[in-house]
């Protein structure tokens, strides 16, 4: 009976509570955080919420005499739990504007609902080319990457640098086929030959060991790879336990030496070649300046996943100064969104109105020793890179 | 590439080290099944916490060889503690229940480690002494993966002398045989099951160990080696030593070759090799003669 009560008592709070914010709401700009607090992408998503709350007490949480209020909601990097999330942050808590998404699965799960609500939906990782391709929306804006945007220069560069044989090795799904595509045009274009792929099942890989056997079997000059987090870790070491490091150059989109635990992979990684849109290493002002305040904050190097989401702070504040702090008018929040432009910590930003992707610089770094730890050094930079529309009409 | 001797050579290796590690798991769920017709599908989940308990050990002791002689104890225990408490009063209830139970354990054992070790993916280091490669008919090898064929041989021997040489091993080969017989004879079986059970427990918790350098340890892991253990048990024909290490070697060489030379069929050859297998054999390639 008392346990009756107490849940009665403890809904009837709930409610109040409820209508309390609803109340508060013509007041506060509201931020919808939906990013995975749990799941496989549960510390990229940790990452990103320290990222972001970083950004607002830097840029400030108040804009036209209005406080900027962030609602975070857990995807469990699960689509289903993502599109379930997004609906109660939109209909229940009634946010302005969405930002977060990691996975792309959960990207591509939310996408039609956020589309019809026009409430807009800033993604902050999930690479999927469609999402500012042949399902791009006017309400969705990604600040971070497209999977082909960070791969396709990469191909003519490696061949340029001299390699002729390459073989390609990603999981089996969307990302890994868009990166390993990317570079493969761009390779064979430029007069490169693809010596032989593989594409592991996704999750199910409990060993690389057959796969790079196959790899060396095809003798490429170099092997291109997409891994990330976990299996990334893995994939290096046992590059490194098979003899390969020695006989053939490593390359790949660069989240296989993340900064988040390319300290971890320690010298098996020293030689590596990666395109990332984002390198601690970046030596600019702007840079220098921020990775200071991070590690002031949190003690380690901020990864190209934490500039994601403090770059988007930077360009919810910049746009909501833009319209005087309001967020009636969505499509003047987006229309104001593409007038933003600034130099972040990974150089010039600005957001592409043809597809809503951000245009950003790709970086080609080099791991290598850095006193008695291991870090990335920038050998090349791809300028200002800009998708083609992709099959989007905005 | 199929023809090319280094490919081979380091492929044959790698398909070795796989069936050493199914042969470990498959043993133990194996013998248990001919003996008493119990089928633990918790067994990958001991296999799984045997990975963690050493993540654990080697964080506080700093020594991968206190986790090898540690972890597989603790795992053992804690199927001793299982057996007593809950699988004990499941060995005469139907085998549908039975399969609801363990199945139910195997939830159980993924959130009491996600609770325990978190959700993210961890690795422990390599030995050091086991750190280098090594050169096998011209070939680089990691020197860790001999090491855990080396540790499937040896625990194939000791096994294979126990059974043949031991009087437990000849109470275990007459249980399978006709366990009502051998009661009858005024022999505890349930002791010996309870020792087998314990013993099996405690090779799950070695693969554990061992497979820990080399694979990931994450929630879940245990899922996709038990469904090929539990192939292995079915192509090799439960209760049988010798059906345990055909089955092991033919299943781990099929996967590990299969997923590189037809990667299309990456997750249908060995479901097909069982299919065949069942289509022509019903009781597995090497099952225990009943003679009830």
């Amino acid at each position: 009976m008392t346990g009756k009560r107490t849940m009665a008592a403890a809904l009837a709070a709930g409610l109040l509570a409820g209508t309390a914010g609803a109340a508060n709401a013509q007041s506060s700009i509201k931020v919808g955080v939906l990013l995975p607090f749990s799941g496989v992408f549960g510390g990229l998503g940790k990452d990103q919420a320290a990222a972001l709350e970083m950004g607002f007490d830097d840029l400030g949480r108040e804009v036209g005499g209005r406080t900027i209020e962030l609602v975070k909601a857990d995807t469990e990097s699960k689509p289903a739990a993502g599109l379930a999330q997004v609906k109660k942050l939109i209909l229940r808590d009634k946010v302005d504007v969405v930002v977060g998404i990691i996975s792309s699965a959960v990207a591509g799960a939310v996408r039609d609902y956020v589309h019809g609500s026009k409430t807009p939906l800033i993604i902050t990782n999930a690479g999927n080319d469609a999402l500012t391709g042949e399902k791009c929306s006017p309400w969705i804006v990604r600040t971070s990457f497209s999977n082909s945007q960070i791969n396709r220069d990469m191909g003519p560069w490696m061949a340029g640098e001299g390699y002729k044989k390459a073989f390609l090795m990603a999981f089996d799904y969307a990302a890994g086929h868009q990166m390993m595509d990317a570079f493969k045009a761009g390779f064979t274009g430029a007069g490169g030959v693809i010596a032989g792929e593989a594409y592991p099942p996704l999750g199910e890989t409990k060993d690389f060991g057959p796969y790079l056997a196959k790899a060396k079997a095809a003798d490429p000059d170099v092997v291109y790879v997409f891994f990330a987090g976990g299996p990334a870790i893995k994939f290096t070491k046992e590059w490194a336990a098979f003899g390969m490091k020695d006989e053939v150059q490593l390359a790949g989109a660069g989240w296989l030496n993340s900064a988040l635990y390319v300290k971890k992979q320690g010298a098996d990684a020293v030689g590596t070649l990666g395109a990332l849109n984002y390198y601690p290493s970046i030596d600019t002002p702007e840079n220098q300046a921020f990775q200071a305040k991070f590690r002031e904050k949190h003690g380690r190097d901020a990864s190209e996943f934490g500039v994601a989401a403090y770059d988007t702070v930077r360009l919810i504040v910049d746009a909501l100064k833009a319209t005087g702090g309001k967020t009636d008018d969505k499509a003047a929040l987006v229309k104001a969104m593409h007038d933003v432009q600034f130099t972040g910590p990974r150089g010039p930003f600005r957001i592409d109105p043809q597809t809503n992707n951000v245009i950003q610089n790709i970086y080609v770094a080099r791991i290598e020793e850095m006193g008695d730890s291991v870090g990335a050094v920038i050998k090349h930079t791809f300028p200002n890179v800009q998708d083609p529309p992709n099959g989007c009409t905005l | 590439m199929l023809l090319e001797p280094g490919f081979l050579i380091v492929q044959t290796l790698n398909g070795l080290q796989l069936s050493m590690l199914l042969f470990l798991l498959s043993i133990g769920l194996s013998v248990v099944f001919g003996m008493m017709n119990f089928i633990n599908l918790a067994h990958g989940t001991l296999y799984m916490v045997g990975a963690y308990l050493a993540l654990s050990t080697v964080r506080w002791f700093d020594s991968f060889w206190v986790a090898l002689a540690l972890a597989p104890l603790g795992v053992a225990l804690i199927g001793a503690l299982f057996y007593a408490v809950l699988l004990r009063h499941m060995q005469r209830q139907s085998p549908m229940r039975q399969v609801l139970v363990t199945f139910g354990l195997i939830f159980v054992g993924f959130d009491a480690v996600r609770m325990v070790w978190g959700v993210l993916p961890h690795t422990i280091p390599v030995p050091e002494t086991l750190a280098g490669r090594v050169y096998v008919l011209g070939e680089v090898y990691p020197a860790y993966r001999l090491f855990i064929i080396a540790i499937g041989l040896a625990v194939l021997a000791a096994l294979y002398a126990g059974l043949e040489r031991t009087r437990l091993g000849a109470v275990v080969r007459a249980g399978v045989d006709d366990r009502t017989m051998v009661a009858a004879l005024g022999i505890d079986v349930e002791r010996a099951f309870f020792l087998v059970f314990c013993l099996g427990c405690w090779l799950a918790g070695l693969a554990g160990v061992v497979s820990a350098p080399v694979f990931s340890i994450f929630p879940g892991m245990d899922m996709s080696i038990l469904i090929l253990t539990l192939i292995v048990v079915v192509v090799g024909g439960p209760g049988s030593l010798k059906g345990a290490v055909i089955g092991s070697l033919v299943i781990g060489m099929v996967d590990t070759y299969g997923q590189v030379v037809a990667p299309e069929f990456a997750r249908v050859t060995i479901y097909a090799l069982m299919a065949a297998v069942l289509l022509v054999r019903p009781h597995g390639l090497f099952p225990v003669r009943r003679t009830h």
